[in-house]
């Protein structure tokens, strides 16, 4: 009970305000907690929005999720570890439960490793679970990452979502090659000492470089210090604080959608958030978390124990990076070792400095860039909410197939070993077969995957124009055979129809008024060659009068396009729509 | 061995090994007669045996005396401890060329003949005999010494063998289709012979460079990581990152791939 006289004789003066002051008290919407909450924070106005806001359902779009799930799989399990792990390489006798190590002089890395696999409760399972799900947390994201680009999810205005998205991967990869190297095992150090290479090989700087990351020569004392730091504290940070901000985007731009009937570009036909869409996706969480619990369970991973402690003289078969660092390994067994010169008394590893220092900045940088020059080509300014059909863009389709030839040409490189020793093959076929594609498979990927795109197209196009096969034969009087075509409903017409065309952009001007070659015409040549390269080869999608005349010919009647709130009933129970 | 196989058809070298192999037999004759004439005798039946053995089925690759032929080598010095390892894993007789002799399930060879052949070809030249058991029998964990004996032998086996047979002895690749094939139940004495004899592109560990004891507590080892329990579950064949990140791309994204068009698939 408040003991303040409330009444104040100053009030008679201010008896206008009393009205909206009333007004005030009445409008506020909560009671309880949440009341409490909102009276100091302001917080309701903003929840209730994001409450509302709508998802689309569609499972291509849970991979993000998926990603996002396993890292903070990831970040708990970690916590976990951290309780015991110790970053340090200094040396003592192994005394704990793994028979096969005992006496051995090992780090207290490496001990507490062991300890935690061996000695402490639980301990495996959570280091299998931390393992295992840093492993499909790149997988993921790379997946992710696919699907954003063939749907050109990228394009504005999410651009710097997908920038985001880029830095977030090369992130990942990072941290997981930090979290490789921590426990001092065989293989993690073999890991250390190909980065100390890696570094050493940059021309000129490469061994102050090694000097200054190592602090003296290798091993010394400090590296795992150092990359603990980086794998607890600072990769972590930037992890979390640029998915928030990835996130945060996800929710202000509002979430792209496939095509479809009442979908357009200025709505989101889905679920709201509360309560339909944060019980699936918390759902969803417990899955993966049942999922990545039960693999480590039952699968191995990273049997340190086997490795043994790292010691700079042995080195084991098999001596590979984590999957997402392959194919930078890769590369490095594709280098010929020739590359390698002196020159002005330096040594200049070309067959190193390319595939482990420059191979990274390198491909992040294209895959960052990639939205700006299809923007630069296309001369699109427009905002796109609405996905594109993969083979609607066969252009940038076989763009991202023949980069994923690439990336999986040195991905399978880093593995030649193992498929030599599995398929029987002399390692020297593999790595010269893998050169030779290294240059001819991403063309001929293209090329292949562009035709594949095209006739896709076409066959859309005879689908919409004849309609379904249905299968079913008749003969007819004259002995004549024909198969029945169904016509397609204007639902299922809608997917194939709704495609937009873009044709080349063609340079109309390259000289000014007094004959002068024009700089901007140069750019815009290039341009022009560019959007041929992208648009010379096209299918057009079905115009109402072409579907006219085919109708003329098959007879069925011409159905009208189901207007949104037609095409929302149809959706399950009870689809939100939300406009931009 | 190479000077003398260089200079094996000089015609000074058949008088030469007919000296050293009188002066040989001679010296051992004394040297065992003494104890058993028996005995003798029956090595040298054995050895005469080894030699009708050999040249059936041996001569056409490494030549009637053992001396080697653009099919396979001399197998002069390369003592009782190399045809008892190549024999008894199948290796030999080698059935059709190929970049490397398979090891082979089915042995056509009793153990008898096989000594035989192996006595003929260590009454040639000496070399690495057929280990005894001393350091063939396999050392097991319970003490404090046997645990630290295995451990020792962890140590070598990843300093001398790791890079080409991988850290859990589950084989690697070698250039040109070669391999060094996976350790997992290898008896011990054939474990030991292939230090002794290093078949193919194996290298030889002789006794100086790795003892008789180290070579036993290395088997040892092998034995002890074969007969333990997987602690972490499947090992996916011990191979590395490699297998675990196909796992990674297979199972582990399609189940969840497979759960999230299962709950898209849901109406709310
Ligand atoms: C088809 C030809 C062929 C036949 C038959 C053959 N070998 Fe060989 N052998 C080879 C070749 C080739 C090599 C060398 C490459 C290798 O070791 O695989 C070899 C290697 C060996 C070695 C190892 C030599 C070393 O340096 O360690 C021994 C011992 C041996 N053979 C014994 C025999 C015996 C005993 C027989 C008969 C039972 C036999 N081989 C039959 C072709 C043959
Ligand atoms: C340079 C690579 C290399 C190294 C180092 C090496 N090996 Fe081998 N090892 C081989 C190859 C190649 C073979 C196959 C020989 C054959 O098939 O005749 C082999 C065969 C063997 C075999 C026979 C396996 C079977 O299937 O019968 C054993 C046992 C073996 N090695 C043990 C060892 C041990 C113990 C060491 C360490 C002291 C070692 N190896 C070091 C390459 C190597
Ligand atoms: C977010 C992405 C993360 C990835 C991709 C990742 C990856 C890895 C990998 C691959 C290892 C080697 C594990 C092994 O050998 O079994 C590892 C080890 C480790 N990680 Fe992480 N990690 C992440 C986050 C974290 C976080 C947030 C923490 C702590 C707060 C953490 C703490 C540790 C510790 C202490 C180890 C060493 C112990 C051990 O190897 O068992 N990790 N990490």
């Amino acid at each position: 009970m408040s003991t303040i006289n409330e009444e104040r004789p100053a009030d008679a003066l201010r008896a206008h305000d009393a009205a909206a002051r009333r007004d005030h008290e009445e409008t506020r919407p909560l009671g309880g907690i949440a009341g409490w909450v909102d009276d100091r924070t302001g917080g309701t106005k903003g929840v209730s929005t994001l409450m509302k806001k709508v998802f689309p359902d569609h499972w291509s779009f849970m991979l993000g999720e998926i990603a996002m799930y396993s890292m903070i799989i990831c970040l708990l399990t970690g916590v976990f570890l951290t309780f015991w792990f110790i970053p340090s390489m200094t040396q003592s006798p192994y005394d704990g439960s793994y028979v096969p190590l005992q006496g051995v002089m090992v780090s207290d890395a490496y001990r507490s490793t062991l300890d935690i696999s061996f000695d402490i409760r639980g301990g495996l399972l959570i280091r299998q679970i931390h393992h295992w799900a840093a492993l499909i947390f790149v997988v993921a994201v790379f997946c992710h990452m696919a699907r954003v680009f063939f749907t050109g999810a990228f394009r504005k205005p999410r651009e710097i979502n997908w920038v985001f998205g880029t830095i977030l991967s090369l992130l990942a990869c990072i941290e997981g090659f930090a979290g490789y190297s921590l426990p001092d095992d065989l293989l993690s150090g073999t890991g250390i000492r190909a980065m100390n290479g890696f570094v050493q090989s940059i021309p000129v700087i490469g061994s102050y470089m090694a000097y200054f990351i190592f602090g003296g020569a290798f091993p010394g004392e400090l590296i795992i210090p150092r990359l603990y730091s980086l794998h607890i504290l600072l990769v972590p940070a930037a992890l979390v604080g640029l998915f928030t901000a990835h996130i945060l985007l996800v929710f202000l731009q509002k979430h792209t959608q496939y095509p479809g009937p009442g979908r357009t570009n200025n709505n989101v036909v889905g679920y709201p958030f509360m309560p339909v869409y944060i019980a699936k996706a918390g759902g969803f969480f417990f899955i993966v978390f049942g999922v990545i619990a039960l693999i480590s369970a039952v699968v191995s991973i990273n049997p340190i124990w086997g490795y043994g402690p790292y010691d700079p003289s042995p080195i084991t078969a098999g001596s590979q990076p984590d999957w997402y660092m392959g194919f930078a390994d890769g590369a490095l067994r594709l280098l010929p070792g020739f590359l390698e010169f002196v020159a002005f008394g330096f040594t200049f590893s070309m067959n190193i400095f390319p595939g482990s220092i420059l191979l990274l900045p390198i491909m992040w940088t294209i895959i960052g860039i990639y939205p700006f020059v299809e923007k630069w080509v296309t001369g699109d300014d427009r905002e796109h909410h609405l996905l594109d059909r993969p083979r609607n863009a066969p252009a940038r389709t076989g763009i991202g197939v023949a980069g994923i030839v690439l990336y999986s040409v040195l991905f399978f490189a880093a593995g030649n070993d193992l498929m030599a020793i599995k398929l029987h093959l002399s390692i020297n076929d593999i790595t010269n077969t893998l050169r030779v594609l290294f240059f001819i498979g991403p063309p001929i990927a293209y090329w292949i995957t562009k035709r594949i795109c095209l006739s896709m197209q076409q066959y859309d196009r005879d689908k919409v124009l004849h309609g379904r096969e249905t299968g079913t034969i008749w003969r007819h009087a004259n002995g004549e055979f024909e198969e029945i075509h169904a016509p397609l409903t204007p639902r299922e017409r809608w997917h194939l129809v709704q495609q937009e065309v873009q044709e080349p952009f063609v340079v109309t001007e390259t000289t000014d008024a007094h004959g002068v070659a024009n700089p901007v015409a140069r750019k815009d040549q290039w341009r022009a060659k560019l959007s041929h390269f992208y648009f010379k080869d096209r299918v057009d999608p079905v115009t109402p009068a072409e579907l006219e005349a085919a109708h003329h010919a098959h007879g069925p009647a011409l159905a009208t396009e189901p207007t949104e709130t037609e095409a929302a009933e149809t959706e399950a129970s009870e689809p939100a729509i939300e406009r931009h | 061995m190479k000077a003398l196989a260089a200079r094996r058809r000089h015609p000074a070298a058949i008088a030469l090994l007919i000296l050293v192999g009188l002066l040989v037999t001679g010296g051992a004759y004394s040297f065992a007669a003494p104890k058993d004439a028996n005995a003798s005798a029956a090595a040298a039946d054995t050895v005469a045996q080894g030699k009708t053995l050999f040249l059936a089925n041996c001569a056409s690759c490494h030549g009637t005396g053992a001396q080697g032929t653009n099919e396979g080598p001399s197998l002069y010095g390369v003592g009782a401890a190399a045809v008892d390892f190549q024999m008894s894993t199948g290796r030999m007789p080698m059935t059709s060329p190929n970049v490397q002799a398979p090891a082979q399930q089915d042995i056509k060879f009793t153990s008898d003949q096989i000594a035989a052949i192996a006595a003929f070809v260590a009454s040639l030249a000496p070399g690495p005999a057929v280990p005894d058991q001393q350091y063939t029998t396999v050392i097991e964990p319970g003490t404090q010494e046997n645990n630290e004996a295995i451990a020792r032998g962890g140590e070598i086996f990843r300093v001398n063998c790791a890079m080409c047979h991988n850290f859990a002895g589950a084989g690697g690749a070698l250039t040109r289709g070669k391999y060094a094939p996976p350790l997992q139940g290898i008896d011990p004495v054939h474990i030991y012979e292939a230090m002794v004899t290093g078949p193919q592109s194996m290298p030889v560990f002789s006794d100086t460079n790795i003892k008789p004891a180290s070579k036993q507590q290395l088997i040892s080892y092998l034995h002890a990581i074969e007969n333990r329990p997987e602690q972490g579950g499947m090992t996916l064949g011990n191979l590395g990152p490699v297998s675990e990140g196909l796992f990674a791309w297979t199972f582990g994204i399609g189940i969840l791939i497979g759960c999230a068009i299962w709950l898209g698939k849901k109406a709310a």
